[in-house]
């Protein structure tokens, strides 16, 4: 069903830390390695090894540039996936009701079996989390992999989503949103977890914790005379060298 | 957002096959016999076509018929029901005013009725997109539902109706034109919301997230065709309004006129609506460092 179930307790999902993310892209890998042989039709690519490479993918990271008032501009990595919106429109505007979110733990999951590939959940979706298979025909996007966090037949460290289990600076939390004494919940507390695009009433889970603010101490100015440029009148022995190098 | 032609092709033939629909459903021309069966061939044959044009739309078009299901919260499943309600019901009207001479009005009417809904149907998939601003708007409705009626008046010959309500589908279409170049600023979505960085400083693209293209990019942030924009809008109005106008005032009940007044707001519809999915921007632009 295409309505979106009564609020749960349980909301699964993902805290992304935009401060020690590296942008080193081995979420994306480790998710399109999980999903394209887990749960449902392959992530397929196109012209994979041609001129013109494209492909489905469920997790990607883009990156950006923040140019402060004063002060260096920073490069901030930013990995983004479906946020498993509490409002999610792309559930509602599904006609065949194979765009669901699920009542136990809130995960918005596709079942392929009903989908007819028209797209419009994409459109309605702000945040571009979800890619219609150009093989398969149908629509793709995070399971917050549903087929590794209860499976008890993976140790119990690989149950949580591939992208978490993989990221080599720990950027990436999974847990109980929904749950106040939840590690991530605390986490969200404590740095200030934001939402993506609120204006738009989508009430994501998944957070993003905001940059730590940068130092802007003096120390680094000790090179800074050495750096400065050398003078540009020039006199004695220099300037009659530099007067007739100027002359050959 | 990509203008893809099979999605082009059924909103402009299914809104015109409708919008014929609502006026035969009311009697309007009070056709009986094998002239009726002319005008609902063609009714059918705009509103069906269009309909079976969509599905190319699809990507895995087997579980159709599913798309009948979710009439709770989808517009889109809304639309395929009221479609298929409203041809159901001018097929037994047609069968009437075909077979039997007589125009059964109470099925008419109801008959006319759902062909006008289905037209908002449709428009309340684009218009219901918080994602589109452009889209996000309550003269996308009035748009669709006021050219699907008056098209359909000049389909059906009603053409006195179709001139004077041409006059107000024009000043509608400019109207939304002009209110929708700004609804992208004015919807107070930017890439600072979008990253939630802007309590930071100005946020701009660094490095996007892949460097060949992908679905989102083919789909949503279509940029072709833009700068053109200006004149094509100059085009749509000419044919779409002002052509047939003019061909109903040199007296176009018939004949040649007719035809060059169906042809020429035909292609202006399309013009429009081609226009209506290639400046439409969707705000995931936004994280590809495109404003739409």
């Amino acid at each position: 069903m295409t309505a979106l179930p009564p609020k749960s307790d349980v909301k699964l999902g993902l805290v992304i830390d935009l401060d020690t993310c590296v942008g080193c892209h081995a979420c994306v890998i480790s998710c399109k390695g999980w999903n394209t042989e887990n749960y449902g039709a392959p992530l397929s690519d196109q012209d994979a090894y041609g001129e013109n490479p494209s492909g489905t993918f469920l997790n990607r990271v883009h990156s950006y540039e923040v140019q402060p008032e004063q002060g260096a501009a920073q490069t901030i990595h930013f990995p983004k996936s479906c946020l498993h919106c509490e409002d999610a429109p792309c559930v509602t505007v599904c006609p065949t009701g194979a765009s669901y979110k699920r009542a136990e733990d809130g995960i918005v999951l596709v079942n392929e079996d009903a989908c007819i590939g028209c797209g419009l959940c994409a459109w309605a979706c702000p945040y571009g989390a979800r890619e219609l298979d150009q093989a398969a025909g149908v629509m793709k996007k995070c399971t917050l992999c549903v087929d590794r966090i209860y499976n008890e037949n993976l140790p119990e460290e690989d149950r949580e989503p591939a992208c978490v289990r993989t990221c080599p600076s720990g950027a990436r939390h999974f847990g109980d949103l929904g749950d106040a004494d939840s590690a991530v919940s605390k986490l969200v507390e404590e740095r200030g977890g934001m939402d993506l695009m609120p204006e738009l009433g989508t009430k994501p889970v998944n957070k993003y914790l905001p940059p730590r603010p940068k130092d802007q101490g003096n120390e680094i100015d000790i090179l800074a005379p050495l750096l400065a440029p050398i003078a540009t009148e020039t006199s004695g022995f220099l300037g009659w060298l530099d007067r007739n190098l100027e002359k050959i | 957002m990509h203008p893809a032609p099979s999605v082009i092709l059924f909103s402009v033939l299914s809104g015109l096959g409708f919008g014929m629909l609502a006026w035969l459903g009311i009697g309007k021309p009070p056709m009986t016999g094998f002239s009726a069966f002319i005008f609902f061939f063609v009714a059918y044959a705009l509103s069906v076509g269009g309909l079976l044009s969509a599905t190319f739309h699809l990507g895995n078009p087997k579980n159709s018929l599913k798309a009948f299901s979710q009439w709770r919260t989808s517009w889109l499943s809304r639309e395929g029901c009221c479609a298929i309600a409203a041809l159901t019901v001018m097929g037994v009207y047609a069968i009437g005013a075909i077979f039997f001479e007589t125009h059964w009005m109470f099925v008419g009417v109801i008959g006319a009725m759902l062909s006008v809904v289905t037209v908002f149907t449709t428009s309340m998939i684009y218009a219901q997109l918080k994602t589109v601003p452009r889209w996000n708007h309550w003269s996308t409705p009035v748009l669709f539902v006021s050219l699907s009626i008056f098209g359909g008046a000049l389909m059906t010959g009603q053409v006195t109706v179709a001139m004077y309500g041409f006059v107000a589908v024009g000043l509608i279409q400019i109207f939304a034109w002009f209110i929708s170049d700004s609804s992208f600023s004015k919807s107070g979505t930017t890439i600072e919301t979008a990253t939630g960085l802007g309590n930071i400083g100005k946020v701009r693209m660094f490095e996007p997230p892949h460097t060949g293209t992908n679905y989102l990019l083919k789909e949503m942030v279509y940029v072709i065709g833009r700068k053109h924009a200006a004149k094509l809008r100059l085009i749509a109005i000419i044919l779409m309004i002002v052509i047939p106008i003019l061909m109903i005032g040199m007296g176009a009940q018939h004949g040649i006129k007719a035809i060059i007044a169906v042809l020429s707001h035909v292609v202006g519809v399309f013009a429009s609506r081609w226009l209506f999915f290639a400046q439409a921007e969707h705000v995931v632009g936004l994280y590809y460092g495109k404003r739409g």
